[in-house]
């Protein structure tokens, strides 16, 4: 439907400007999760269910909260705290809120409208996108297996946190 | 009623998507930000390859997707990795910080 899928590229703009403008980290990442619902939100009314379903649990979920928890490892402490007092205020959520609002609204219309309607019945779903990942793009799949376990691995050996000798001793050699 | 994919529209909204990050990356000096604005131009490039598929209603569009969003995953795990690291040496979330290389 060409108005829902203006609704949310309008929505999915404005999150996405008010990330790159915002002074603190978490209000961002508020905005940033937005940006991506309604990113999931076009896909739904460009008739790809299944990317939009992927899109809300790898990307909005998954990805997200490894952000958050690095947010919440950096600033430990009391101005930890008096910071997540702030966060409480109206003047935090509303603009997310606002905006989550309109992409629940949009949805529900195109839910409301029925399936047929969405993207004239042309529906790409997971049962034809399973189908092209494991048979001409299995040799894909086997890369991005690799590619996820190379990360793991750099991930683990990158975020360990050094002793004090040994950051002692890196800082000497220097 | 037909309905079609509104590919220009759809492109122009990725292209948009795509140029914000792009700014954030250039713009900001926050490590966690310049890897936000990454994940905007990674989305924003997926979006495309979404509605390339949508427009012929082909599941390549959608396969690449994911791929994509497997690279990003890999991507953002090791860039918080590297965040981490930055803050237990210098302080700091300022990329300007480690601007200098001793070699």
């Amino acid at each position: 439907m060409r108005d829902a899928f203006y609704i949310s590229a309008a929505v999915a703009f404005v999150s996405t400007l008010m990330v790159i403008i915002q002074k603190k980290v978490v209000h961002a990442l508020l905005y940033l999760i937005i940006s991506l619902l309604s990113v999931a939100v076009i896909f739904f009314t460009l008739g790809a269910p299944f990317a939009a379903a992927l899109e809300v649990i790898i990307y909005a979920g998954a990805i997200m909260v490894l952000f958050v928890f690095v947010v919440m490892m950096l600033n430990l402490g009391a101005e930890a705290a008096r910071q997540e007092k702030s966060w409480m205020s109206p003047r935090m959520w509303i603009g997310p809120s606002v905006l989550a609002a309109i992409l629940l609204a949009d949805m529900l219309v195109l839910l409301a409208r029925g399936p047929a309607f969405i993207s004239g019945g042309n529906v790409v779903g997971p049962k034809h996108v399973g189908m092209a990942l494991f048979g001409p793009y299995l040799a894909g799949v086997e890369l991005a297996s690799m590619l996820l376990l190379a990360g793991l691995a750099g991930a683990y050996h990158l975020g360990r946190r050094l002793k004090k000798e040994e950051l002692a001793e890196r800082e000497t050699r220097r | 009623m037909i309905f079609s994919v509104p590919m220009e529209e759809g492109l122009v909204l990725a292209w948009v998507l795509f140029v914000t990050g792009l700014v954030g990356v250039i713009v900001r000096r926050d490590i966690i930000f310049i890897l936000m604005s990454i994940e905007i131009m990674l989305n924003a490039a997926g979006l495309a390859f979404v509605i390339a598929g949508a427009r012929w209603a082909q599941p390549d569009g959608q396969v690449m997707f994911i791929f994509i969003m497997a690279m990003a995953a890999a991507e953002v795990s090791v860039g918080l990795a590297l965040v981490l690291q930055l803050y237990y040496r210098r302080k700091t979330l300022d990329v300007d910080s480690a601007s200098g290389m001793k070699g």
